[in-house]
């Protein structure tokens, strides 16, 4: 992937199941995003290719992605005074009402987004903003789903604002969808949550693949050290890596 | 909560009825409403048939198709203008305040300064329908770079928006003034006269011209309202919900352009309607454009024809040209909105 001669991502080659729940982390620059953006549609390959379902991402129409995969952006900043249920509704796209209604009652309750639903989103903070976002994209999934089965979520930085209550509470929502047969792919920052969402983590850097495989596999000393350029120390609890930054190399 | 559809239908057109009922009474030649009764054929008995004729023909060939023209227009430029806030992501957006009118009225300038050359003699066939030929082309192009400058990847920051159409304003405003430097006495009159916003000239015919670009409008406000409402989250989320928003994007702006036009060629530029309205029926139905389109159309229409009639008898038999009319009222509503909005534009 190369934009204005700058190549962000070069022979990164990664395959999603679903089911599984994939964590992208990297230091900044390293093409997080962009990867994102590619398998999300919202960015076409200089070279190679993003195939979705069997079939090249370029075949499908912006409409027909919107049923097979959803994603949620990083910053999504809404100028006009609609309430968090007219925006979770707009992941129903053109369908009925009446269908759409209990989707976008579940996605509400699940996010515990009840006390704000009829509060225009403007005047929320960024993390119950973020939070409704991610009802509408769970609403979406939830129409896809319903027609053509099991989808793909993408998530991009989608705990950035939100308190530490609401990041397990996310997680713990992504990998229910996971259960059920989703793909989720997620872009995160903070390792340990990392840890706690992902089969798989994928580690960029440098618009290149660092290391892909499961947590015990991808988050080591030497790996962090490599990458981001800190020391850290990495305990383990249940099989379960967890990491102690501890100062910049 | 916001009120039921049907409760902002039933005030809104009652209201416009109300209004148009109003315009049709007063003006320089009065008809109360006994003799309205009559003139319009309701009951005729015992009429008096001079005074009867004479209030047929102020309804018929005057009142009634200025009334149509200035609803028409008043619709048009509100729908417009919402229709500028949705594409735009931005509650201040409004054709006549970013360039967008002036330079469909610059285009229409020069329409009527060539077409009266020899040169432009050979369009003579087209008099009619030239000028707001012209000004949609004037004002298409303006959107359409404005759009350019304003958006990056697919981001549209407000300030360089207004600022962007600040210009562009200026840009079309040195052209009409250029115009208005080479024109000969008689062309001058008509720009001038057309320029300062009038609904005078306002005949059946141009009844006929405003209102297939009024019914198109109004029948694109369904395939563009869900898009609008998804576009407020920006152009990739727009696209990530399944969006066209290439689509989108173009039907918009050509409606915005044709709107604009065909307003500006009537009776030139209006300003303020497509801020006011939009802005007003948002704090009362909300932002969904699937209500606030329609209502828009409504509202518009209940404002300008009121604006129209009180241009015809504040200073009768003259009248106040109605774009200094809306101005007057609109501008300072516009920073009345700026205030209550400093937080969005300072981002």
């Amino acid at each position: 992937m190369k934009i204005r001669h700058a190549t962000l991502l070069d022979r990164v080659s990664a395959r999603f199941h679903g089911g599984e729940t994939v964590a992208i982390v990297g230091p900044n620059g390293a093409g997080k995003s962009t990867l994102l953006r590619l398998l999300s549609g919202d960015l076409r390959c200089t070279g190679g290719g993003v195939r979705l379902k069997g079939r090249d991402l370029a075949s499908f129409s912006s409409r027909d992605l919107a049923n097979h995969r959803v994603m949620l952006s990083q910053h999504v900043n809404v100028s006009f005074p609609f309430t968090v249920e007219e925006i979770v509704t707009m992941g129903a796209g053109d369908r009925a009402r009446i269908a759409a209604q209990p989707l976008v009652d579940a996605a509400i309750a699940e996010l515990e987004l009840e006390p704000f639903r009829h509060r225009e989103l403007p005047t929320l903070s960024g993390g119950e903003q973020q939070r409704a976002h991610f009802a509408r994209v769970l609403v979406q999934l939830a129409c896809g789903e319903a027609d053509h089965g099991p989808g793909v979520l993408l998530l991009d930085e989608p705990t950035s604002s939100l308190d530490l209550r609401y990041q397990i509470n996310l997680v713990e929502v992504a990998k229910r969808r996971a259960r059920s047969g989703t793909a989720v792919v997620a872009v995160l920052h903070d390792l340990n949550l990392a840890v706690r969402f992902a089969d798989r983590i994928i580690v960029l850097r440098k618009g290149t693949v660092a290391a892909d495989g499961s947590p015990a596999e991808t988050i080591t000393d030497r790996m962090i050290a490599d990458v981001f350029d800190v020391e850290t120390s990495i305990g383990t609890e249940d099989g379960q890596p967890y990491v102690l930054l501890q100062r910049m190399q | 909560m916001r009120p039921s559809a049907i409760a902002v239908y039933a005030v809104l057109i009652a209201g416009l009825l109300a209004v148009a009922l109003l315009a049709t009474t007063v003006g320089a030649a009065g008809i109360p409403l006994p003799r309205l009764a009559a003139a319009l054929g309701l009951n005729i008995a015992g009429a008096d048939p001079a005074m009867l004729a004479r209030d047929q023909l102020v309804l018929w060939s005057i009142r009634i198709p200025r009334i149509a023209v200035a609803g028409m227009i008043g619709g048009l430029l509100a729908l417009s203008g919402a229709i500028m806030q949705g594409l735009f992501r931005n509650p201040l957006a409004d054709p006549a305040l970013v360039g967008v009118s002036s330079g469909g009225a610059f285009a229409a300038a020069s329409a009527i300064v060539i077409s009266d050359s020899a040169w432009g003699a050979s369009f003579r066939f087209l008099q009619f329908e030239l000028l707001p030929i012209a000004a949609f082309a004037g004002s298409l192009l303006t959107t359409t770079v404005l759009y350019k400058i304003a958006s990056r990847e697919g981001r549209t920051s407000v300030a360089i928006f207004l600022l962007a159409g600040l210009a562009i304003a200026a840009i079309a405003n040195a052209g009409i003034g250029l115009l208005v430097f080479v024109a000969d006495d008689r062309q001058l009159r008509d720009i001038t006269f057309w320029l300062l916003g009038s609904l005078s000239g306002a005949t059946w015919p141009k009844a006929g011209m405003v209102a297939p670009v009024a019914l198109l409008s109004l029948l694109a406000i369904p395939l563009i309202a869900r898009g609008l409402d998804v576009l407020v989250l920006g152009e990739a989320e727009a696209f990530h919900t399944g969006v066209d928003v290439e689509r989108l994007k173009k039907i918009s702006i050509v409606l915005i352009s044709a709107m604009t036009g065909v307003a500006v060629s009537i009776c030139g530029v209006v300003g303020f309607v497509g801020i006011v309205i939009p802005h007003l029926l948002r704090i009362v139905i909300g932002p969904g454009h699937r209500m606030l389109l329609p209502a828009s159309v409504c509202l518009g229409a209940i404002l300008l024809i009121l604006a129209d009639t009180i241009a015809r008898v504040l200073a009768a038999p003259a009248e106040v040209p109605i774009g200094i009319l809306t101005a007057a009222l609109g501008a300072p509503f516009f920073l009345f909105i700026l205030l209550r909005q400093r937080k969005l534009i300072a981002s």
